[in-house]
This record gives C-alpha cells, structure tokens and sequence, in this order.
C-alpha cells in the first residue's frame, strides 16, 4: 500500500490540532496561513512531534499508533526534512554537509551523489563552508542533503519562505526537477503561485484543521474555503497546454479546460503542459459577448456559485464553470446587483491576464 | 639546564602537571555525561545533582579533602572496597588527582553546560532526520558544536587543579615525589629557612604554566572558532 495517510489530534496551549488527509505520490501542498497548524502537521510526520492521539501510516508502515503505544523514531522513518531555515552543520563542509545520511540509510538504491549535485547545481560549492553560502545556496544544499538519505518522503516546510524573490526563482526550478525525480513531497507553503507551480494535490488548513483537499485544479476556485480565499493571489489555478504560437503577435494559444487563452510567447514546445493562475481580480463579467472588446481572451460559461458578502467590503466573490473548469471573478456588489447574477446566469468571463506557474 | 631547580622542586613540576592533566582527563567524560543530563533533560533529583556537583565550589577545601578522606581512604567507604581491586588513591599521586578532578569538576560542569544549552537543538533535529540514532548525533553534531566549551571548562579544570592545595593537602598529604604538587611544594619552602629563593622560583614556574594553558586553550578556541565560523 503505497502512500502516506494521517489522522492526529494534538494539543499545544491553547492550539489544537485536528487533522486527517491522505497523500499518495506527486507534490502535495499543505498549504494555510501561519499559525493553521501546517508545520506542526508535518512535523507530526516527520517524527520531530508525538501526537498525542492518532495515526500515521507511510506505506503501509505504522509510523505512529498512540493507541498501540507504537512511535517510531524519526532516524527509522527514512522521511527526509528540508526545514525552513536550512539546517546546515556550521561545522561541516558543504560536502559533509549533504554525505551526513549517506551512509546512515542503508541500501544502494535511489539517487547518486553525481545526479543529486549536478541537479541541484551545487558542484561549485562543495568545498565552501556552510557558513558562506547565500540563503539560496544553502537551501539547495539542504534539499540535496534530504535527498542524498534516501527518502521515501520528503518533507519540505516552506522552503523558500526565508528567501527574497530573486532567490525564489532561483530554487524554484531545481524544485521542478525535484518532483519529477518521483519521491513523493509534502510541500508545506502559504504562496498560492508556489503551490500552484508546483504541487498536484492541495491540502488546505485552518486552524489546526484540514479545511479542503483534492486536485488543486478544483480545490483552488472553491469559494468555501477562507484560507484559499483570502490569499493575495486568490484565483482559479488551471492546468494548460500549447497549442500553438503566434510569434507575430508575440503570442502562445494555450488550451485549458476553460477553454483557449492567449498568452505572451512562450518558449515551449507545443503540447507542453504547464500551469496557470487566473487571478479573481484580472476577470471582468459580461452578460452578453462582448463587441469591438480589446479583450484577447473571453470565456462563455455561467454563475456557478455566489461567495459570502462580508460587512464593509465593497467586493465579493463568484464562481464560475467555464467548459469543464471553474474560474473564480471578484467584482463589486454593485455590479453583481446591476447585472442581477445568480447561480445560473449564462455570462462572458474576460481575462485581462494571465500569471504563468511554471 | 636543569640545575636551576633542585630535584625536589623538578619532581614538584612535574607531578603537578601529571596530576592536573590526569585529573582534567579523567573528569571529561563523566562531566558531559553530568552536563548533558543538567542541560538536557528533566529527573527527579536534577537540583540535588547540581547541588552536589557545586559543592567543592562553596566548601572550604579542606572539608572536602576531609571528605575524600573519608570516602576515599584505605579504610574509606570506596576506598576499601576500590583497593580489594587494586586502586589506591591515598597517600599516592593518583589521590591528588582525584581531588583535582573533584575541586575541578563544578568549573568543568559550568562550562560544558552552558555550551550544551547554547547548542541549536535544530540541527539536532535535522541530524535525526537524516537517520542519525541520538548516539550518532551527539558524536557527529552536538559533540562538536560544543567542542569550545570542552576547551574551556579543560583549561577552567586544569588551571584549578595545578592551584589545588587545600583538598590535596588534607587527603594525600605532602609527599615529595608522591603528592608534593607545585602549591604544596611553595607552601613546603616557605615554612623553611632560605626557601625564598625556592619558592619565588616556584612561583614563577606557576604563572607560565597558567599562562601558557590560557594561550593554548585561546589558539585552540580561534581555531574552533574559524571552523565554526558562523
């Protein structure tokens, strides 16, 4: 039985957990704002943390049964761990550094130490002190460390939370080819365009409970959820695939489930798959197809679902389907009323733009 | 070159130092070991422990040499039981290192702890994560983190037991070329006619060698420091 599943209760003052999901291969992200009780989560996994009641089983291995007294210790979970803040040894060289599990997890199998350092392009550094490396450089080292002890999960607690965007974009390709190495990863994160790019399925909590999961695809537009809706860069996150290029135009035709979008030129091959955020504040709504629009991108579909209206706030939240995708369009009450929307209205949705993932 | 010491005042020398490296040495292991569980972890008895490791600090020196006496002696609580099987402390140069080990341990604990305290339990995290067992990353993680505050409780230890007098004195006597350490040995020429000389001489002697352990624990922490260059 492949897979990871989790069913814990825990408490810590006045903190309390509750939480139960499932993950099998691929990117999962846990994704919530601090304090939902993310970290404690995976490090309830990761072994660093003793629930105090529940289950952990990774496949098919009891890791934690409060009931049957079982914990098993996280130096026998083989779960690797790349924390926040790095972690290196400052007594150990970068080399040192990312040998420290080496010879720990036992077997031949898995990844070399070639392949992990050409990967993640740390060949330069192997024999600068850990103490000297940027925040980007270090984390990559720590990623390889996680690695090279042979995990059969790997645990990744906001990763690039310390990081400034410059050195976001330099790990988040590294990051990409991680997942296609095909070790499950537990992504824990507060960035929506994060889990967006990189993660298959979404584990969404708040406070201390799991609050939605599920393909990312669907659970991004769901408006029920408060933690997905009240990120700043709440949308739709849509999986899509060239279709062909306008180089013209300077323009790449992308097909969703949605339907066709613009976008600008992409260097990608067509039938590449990439992904995409639709921003709710980038959609505008119209109730008939709109005439002489510089509208490049228009997508027919009707009111799926209403938000909640919240005191104060001029704006609220719909959800569309659209083909055989949901978009989410944050708009003014007024407009929502002049139009007189509800569940059902056939409506044209524009998208303004488009924010690529990957 | 050695005939500006007299023999008496060579075999001072060098027992002090035999008995202060013996006693450094020897009290190490048992002070992480005491370190660890006073920085660590959470028993019954914790305060008591620590109580008793800091008693040589607070009691006059004679009181525990009386002790050691006591415990230590040949017809001692320990020390009948330790000669059945070979080990003598009193009246031998092995006793006054005991009670250099014992006068030493408070400074050496001191050290040890703090520097365990100090110790970012993270990376100890990390290392079990990585599959090191609690062993193994006390060897390979919080062992040399700590190491600057090994150096320092060593040099703290040695540099008390090359002073140690009052204890010494109390439980192994002042044998010359058995127990006569340094400080016994100036005390020895100083209750003499014409010792001066002797005794300044002596005293000169301790002053380098404290200085020197201070220079030496001062390279070796730099050298630690560079490694661990955070």
């Amino acid at each position: 039985m492949r897979g990871l599943s989790v069913a814990v209760e825990h408490r810590q003052g006045a903190f309390r957990l509750e939480a139960a999901f499932e993950a099998e291969g691929g990117v999962t992200a846990l994704f919530g704002r601090s304090g939902s009780g993310k970290t404690t989560l995976i490090n309830v996994v990761g072994g660093l943390l003793r629930p105090e009641r529940g289950r952990v089983v990774l496949d098919g291995e009891m890791l934690v049964d409060t009931e049957a007294r079982r914990f098993v210790p996280p130096h026998r979970r083989r779960i690797g761990y790349v924390f926040q803040e790095s972690r290196l040894f400052p007594h150990l060289d970068v080399r040192a550094n990312l040998l420290f599990g080496r010879r720990l997890a036992r077997g031949t199998d898995g990844i070399s130490f070639d392949d992990v350092v050409d990967l993640l392009g740390i060949v330069p550094l192997l024999a600068r002190h850990a103490a000297g490396l940027s925040g980007g450089e270090r984390q990559r080292v720590a990623i390889g460390r996680a690695l090279l002890a042979r995990p059969r999960l790997l645990l990744m607690d906001e990763p690039l939370a310390a990081l400034d965007v410059a050195r976001k974009a330099e790990i988040l390709p590294f990051l990409e080819r991680l997942r296609d190495l095909g070790i499950p990863i537990l992504y824990v994160s507060h960035a929506l365009s994060e889990v967006g790019r990189l993660a298959d399925r979404i584990v969404v909590m708040e406070d201390g409970h799991v609050a939605a999961a599920g393909p990312v695809d669907e659970v991004s537009a769901r408006l029920d959820v408060a933690a997905l809706r009240s990120a700043r860069e709440a949308g739709a996150i849509l999986t899509a695939r060239v279709e062909a290029h306008d180089p013209g135009f300077a323009l790449t035709q992308v097909v969703t489930e949605a339907g066709p979008l613009y976008v600008p030129l992409l260097e990608r091959p067509v039938g590449a798959s990439l992904r995409i955020l639709v921003s709710a504040r980038d959609v505008t709504l119209s109730l008939y197809p709109p005439k002489g629009t510089s509208a490049l991108n228009v997508l027919a579909g009707h009111v799926a679902e209403m938000g909640a209206e919240v005191a104060g706030d001029p704006t609220m939240e719909v959800r569309l389907v659209c083909g055989g995708a949901s978009l989410v369009v944050r708009l003014t009450r007024r407009s929502l009323a002049e139009m007189d929307l509800h569940p059902g209205t056939s409506v044209y949705a524009a998208v303004k733009s488009v924010a690529l993932l990957d | 070159m050695t005939d500006w010491l007299t023999p008496d005042e060579w075999a001072a020398l060098r027992l002090s130092l035999l008995v202060a490296a013996t006693g450094t040495l020897a009290s190490l292991p048992p002070g992480i070991g005491i370190a660890y569980l006073l920085a660590r972890r959470r028993f019954w008895g914790k305060s008591m422990l620590d109580m008793v490791v800091h008693l040589p600090l607070v009691l006059p020196p004679v009181v525990t040499g009386y002790l050691l006496l006591l415990g230590f002696g040949r017809r001692g609580l320990f020390g009948a039981w330790l000669a059945e099987i070979g080990i003598v402390f009193s009246f031998r140069w092995t006793g006054a290192a005991l009670a250099c080990a014992v006068m030493g341990f408070p400074l050496l604990v001191r050290a040890l702890r703090l520097s365990i305290e100090a110790v970012d339990r993270r990376l100890e995290q990390a290392a079990a994560t990585l599959g090191a067992n609690p062993l193994q990353v006390f060897v390979r993680v919080t062992l040399p983190l700590i190491l600057p505050g090994v150096i320092a409780g060593m040099v703290l230890a040695f540099a008390k037991a090359m002073g140690e007098f009052g204890a010494t004195i109390t439980f192994v006597s002042n044998i010359p070329g058995e127990t006569q350490t340094l400080p016994s040995a100036i005390y020895t020429l100083t209750q003499i006619p014409g010792g001066e000389a002797g005794a300044m001489r002596l005293t000169l002697i301790s002053i380098i060698v404290s200085m020197a352990a201070l220079l030496m624990s001062e390279l070796l922490a730099r050298g630690v420091a560079r490694r661990l260059a955070a």
